[in-house]
């Protein structure tokens, strides 16, 4: 067996092209995940039947069945019917980048929503009460205590569902995007040296996933400053 | 003395093992998911143009064969471990593959074309496809022919399988697909490609379809005869009119 680095160097460029692609699909789904997943934590975490109820099937759904499934349904699947295609949804369904988005979104916010949910049942009581105590509203005590209380216990298990959507966003290769994935298998078809383009894409997910670990790092300093300060004994 | 019985049954094993046989029994491994070209039909038999062709190449050669399916990641390999002493599933002629295993003479050449919507405007220069999204399988021929020479103008699509980017051509994704045309002429002819056609001229790009023998095989020019020799004879014709209007030799 040979090693080829040389075939690493000429083709670095385009694994850039691709790991910037791959970016851009976590950067936005992991953005409109979390506007998703936020609102339906909310109803989740809701004693209400009926308001639970929506929430608790949209999750059970996207956390039930596999990230490939639910793109090839949005992306082959909904292409099979002409209501859809004759919508004014199509321009955008048409488009693989935008059919992954809608697919990482879905599935990154049904697994954000339950660690949210987790997050605002586990805010003490004692500061809720303090808070209503103080005469907030109902809306003010969310705003203010809740969410901002949720936000930082959330923080660490968050920061693994980011990193997980980065590894799964691969899965955008099967429809034709030139993710970081993607390019790599295209390459590969090409040059027939799967191990070193294969080796060289591993290296820039971890790159990516340093990056990302070190931002939430940072944020987790600025959320949850009181952990970090010096401990009086 | 247990461990020695074992060894010893093993030992029969091997010698009564589907080994090859010596004489005039050829043992010959195809794909069987390759349609029209070798594929099963509803009681498992293996049926398929290579199918009808390797049987006239045994009758053709006195020989007494057997047909077994082999799945195509390992058909090379099984030939090498004389499972089978040849192989005869659509298979091109490639460098890599002649440093492993020798051919016979082509016994049809594969030919690439574009496959497009009925009805629409759809010229094969360069110019006219200025801007087109055209799909391929990724990893073949056809994907690699579409890139290298209209790459630059055209947006290629690469898929995993060939049923994915029939199924983006038929949503409207792709303006059309560039494929192997045999395997796509069959589909054309399903209900699914019932609205698509062939558009422009072929691209003949010299890629042969050939019988595997190990290496030194006096078999590879045993094959070679039989082919002309059902070339000569019309046996071959009378084959390929069952599945295609056209000569694909």
């Amino acid at each position: 067996m040979s090693w080829e680095w040389s075939v690493i160097w000429e083709y670095f460029p385009k694994l850039l092209d691709g790991a910037w692609l791959t970016l851009e699909l976590v950067a936005i789904s992991g953005i409109l995940g979390l506007v998703i997943a936020v609102p339906m934590a909310l109803m989740r975490a809701s004693d209400n039947m009926a308001i639970k109820a929506l929430p608790y099937a949209y999750i059970f759904f996207f956390r039930g069945t596999p990230l490939l499934v639910q793109i090839f349904l949005i992306y082959y699947g909904a292409s099979q019917f002409d209501a859809v295609k004759a919508s004014a949804l199509w321009p955008i369904l048409r488009e693989p980048y935008w059919c992954a988005i809608i697919a990482f979104s879905l599935n990154t916010a049904a697994y954000g929503a339950e660690m949210i949910r987790g997050a605002i049942q586990a805010v003490p009581k004692g500061e809720i009460e303090a808070a209503m105590a103080l005469g907030m509203s109902k809306f003010q005590t969310i705003k203010r205590i809740i969410l901002r209380r949720a936000a930082g216990i959330v923080l660490p298990g968050y920061s693994n569902e980011v990193l997980l959507m980065l590894k799964s966003s691969a899965l955008a290769s099967t429809i034709t995007l030139l993710d970081l994935t993607g390019m790599a298998r295209t390459i590969i078809a090409r040059t027939y040296t799967p191990l070193e383009m294969f080796f060289a894409a591993g290296m820039v997910y971890l790159a990516m996933a340093a990056v990302l670990i070190l931002c939430f790092r940072l944020l987790e300093r600025r959320l949850n400053k009181y952990q970090f300060a010096k401990r009086p004994i | 003395m247990k461990k020695l019985i074992a060894t010893a049954v093993m030992l029969a094993a091997c010698a009564t093992a589907p080994f090859a046989m010596a004489g005039d029994k050829v043992r010959i491994a195809t794909e069987g998911a390759y349609a029209p070209f070798n594929m099963m039909d509803n009681q498992g038999n293996l049926i398929g143009f290579d199918v009808e062709i390797a049987e006239a190449l045994c009758a053709e050669m006195k020989a007494d064969c057997e047909i077994v399916a082999q799945d195509w990641d390992g058909i090379i390999p099984g030939l090498r471990a004389r499972k089978y002493d040849a192989i005869i599933a659509s298979m091109s002629i490639t460098d890599e593959r002649l440093r492993v295993v020798d051919f016979s003479e082509k016994y049809y050449a594969n030919v690439l074309a574009f496959v497009a919507p009925k009805g629409t405007a759809f010229e094969t220069t360069k110019a006219a496809l200025k801007g087109k999204t055209i799909g391929a399988q990724r990893a073949t021929i056809s994907g690699q022919y579409l890139e290298d020479n209209f790459g630059d103008i055209v947006n290629v699509k690469l898929y995993d399988t060939q049923d994915n980017a029939y199924l983006d051509l038929a949503s409207g994704r792709l303006d059309g697909i560039m494929s192997d045309k045999f395997p796509a002429y069959d589909w054309l002819r399903t209900a699914d490609g019932e609205g698509f056609e062939f558009k422009g001229e072929d691209f003949d790009i010299n890629d042969e379809i050939a019988i595997a023998v190990r290496k030194g095989d006096k078999l590879a020019g045993k094959f070679s005869e039989a082919i002309k020799a059902i070339r000569a004879n019309g046996k071959y014709a009378e084959i390929n009119a069952k599945y295609f209007p056209f000569d694909i030799y």
